[in-house]
């Protein structure tokens, strides 16, 4: 069954979300990946105020292609997420409620995923063409120095993702893969 | 056979298209994998994940957009002619200015960084390339030239496997390296394995590998049945498409192999993503 969010996602939201379940995310989230995770979590460190604000968003992991005339984002596919674990522990902790990326987390960060009650969703790495289509308007927040990696805020309409890590920390890269295993 | 005369406008305008046409454009045999795991896969979430990947090949291709937004590093394998002569730019220099037509015209994203470790600074137009030369006999410029995306590389590895572990060693490196790669390197995966040579053969032999046909075999039989059992084995690791879990982990295995020392036995894995990405042309 697939599950339509508008976002701002709700924490009644977060908590009907099962591992495993699909979604289609509606309304908007914000980009960033390694570079900019890097200049976050050093600001945050320092203790100095953020040029974004994360509370209530999802951040999604990305560094899209440029866009070629007439399209309103560059193939735009999620990049492997556990190049954030060093740093996603920090931004759960300033009310960020939700990242979207590819691949498995590590503890640290699924404990601050069930602590904060947040969620990580799972996009189809290298669907890059297809996913840009929910991606309607794009609009740069900061880093623009960093290029593809710069933050901006996408309005999605059915961004297809899936839980990958509920919020009581269920993890589908844990348990699917086990159930295919014939080792 | 008499000397050829090559302009470098030329190797230019056909790295310029490799480049294009290989991000644009998957592979057929990439192609008929993917339409037959989809047929074969086990899993629900699994089968919709390869119909999706499916459906985003065909959309880049209609469309002429880059299949993956990660558009990778340029490398190309070149067999260069010794009776051919380059003029104008140098050899290096022409297929740079294609690489940088490429990314810049063909909208693909730009994602070199001049220095590993420090500045980190984007060359804003995904140079420079890695370029494999081979001198070969004859007057033509034969090249293979793929974009390789990070989320695969980074999952790759060597070690210098010593002869007393055997076939056995060698089948358990790459079965771990790819069991530790588990859902990172967007699957299903194309396996390259290099085994011989030295430290750096080995590494050069793998990517080699990731560029072959997977709908071909070592020449070798012991090889080829090496590929298949590998692949067998893969497949029975369970992560399945985009690692949601499921029987298609991988959709090729290749290995490719040359002389070693008498104490050695290098055997590297470059992992590829399904988004695997070579052209070829002669010049
Ligand atoms: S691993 Fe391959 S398919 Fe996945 S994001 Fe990178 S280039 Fe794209």
């Amino acid at each position: 069954m697939t599950k339509k969010i508008t976002l701002p996602i709700t924490d009644s939201d977060i908590r009907n979300l099962k591992a495993g379940d699909s979604v289609l995310l509606s309304g908007s989230i914000i980009t960033g990946r390694d570079a900019a995770h890097k200049r976050l979590f050093e600001l945050i460190q320092q203790g100095k105020e953020l040029p974004v604000k994360l509370k209530g968003e999802i951040i999604y992991y990305v560094g899209p292609a440029p866009a070629k005339p007439g399209y309103a984002v560059g193939p735009a596919g999620p990049t492997s997420s556990y190049r954030m674990d060093k740093y996603a522990p920090a931004l759960l902790d300033l009310g960020l409620k939700g990242m979207i990326g590819k691949g498995a987390r590590n503890k640290a960060v699924i404990d601050s995923i069930v602590k904060n009650g947040c969620v990580y969703f799972a996009a189809i790495g290298g669907a890059a063409a297809l996913i840009a289509k929910s991606i309607k308007s794009e609009e740069l927040l900061c880093y623009e120095d960093l290029g593809t990696e710069a933050v901006r805020r996408y309005t999605v309409e059915d961004f297809p993702c899936i839980v990958a890590i509920d919020c009581q920390g269920n993890n589908v890269y844990e348990t699917e893969p086990k159930k295919y295993c014939r080792e | 056979m008499d000397i050829r005369q090559i302009k470098s406008e030329e190797i230019t305008a056909a790295v310029k298209k490799l480049f294009l046409s290989c991000n644009y454009f998957i592979g057929e045999d990439i192609m008929c994998a993917l339409e037959n795991a989809r047929r074969q896969e086990q899993s629900e979430v699994g089968k919709s994940v390869l119909a999706q990947i499916i459906e985003n090949d065909k959309i880049a291709a209609a469309e002429e957009i880059p299949l993956c937004q990660d558009t990778g590093m340029a490398i190309l394998f070149v067999e260069y002619g010794d009776r051919v002569v380059v003029e104008g730019k140098s050899f290096e220099d022409a297929v740079n200015e294609g690489v940088r037509q490429a990314y810049s015209d063909g909208y693909l994203r730009k994602s070199v960084v001049s220095d590993p470790v420090f500045d980190r600074t984007n060359t804003k137009d995904n140079t420079p390339a890695v370029i494999h030369t081979r001198i070969v006999s004859g007057n033509t410029i034969r090249i293979t030239a793929g974009g390789k995306g990070f989320g695969s590389e980074n999952m790759s590895a060597i070690k210098m496997v010593t002869p007393s572990y055997g076939v056995e060693g060698v089948k358990q490196f790459i079965l771990d390296t790819v069991r530790n790669a588990g859902p990172n390197p967007c699957p299903p995966i194309v396996v390259g394995v290099g085994i011989g040579g030295t430290f750096e053969r080995a590494a050069q032999l793998a990517k080699k590998a990731t560029f072959r046909p997977i709908d071909t075999c070592h020449p070798d039989e012991r090889y080829a049945s090496l590929e298949k059992e590998l692949l067998e084995k893969i497949n029975k690791m369970g992560f399945g498409p985009a690692g949601l879990g499921g029987s298609t982990t991988a959709i090729g295995v290749n290995i490719e192999t040359a002389p070693t020392h008498i104490a050695g036995m290098p055997v590297a894995v470059n992992i590829c993503c399904h988004a695997a990405r070579h052209a070829s042309t002669e010049i």
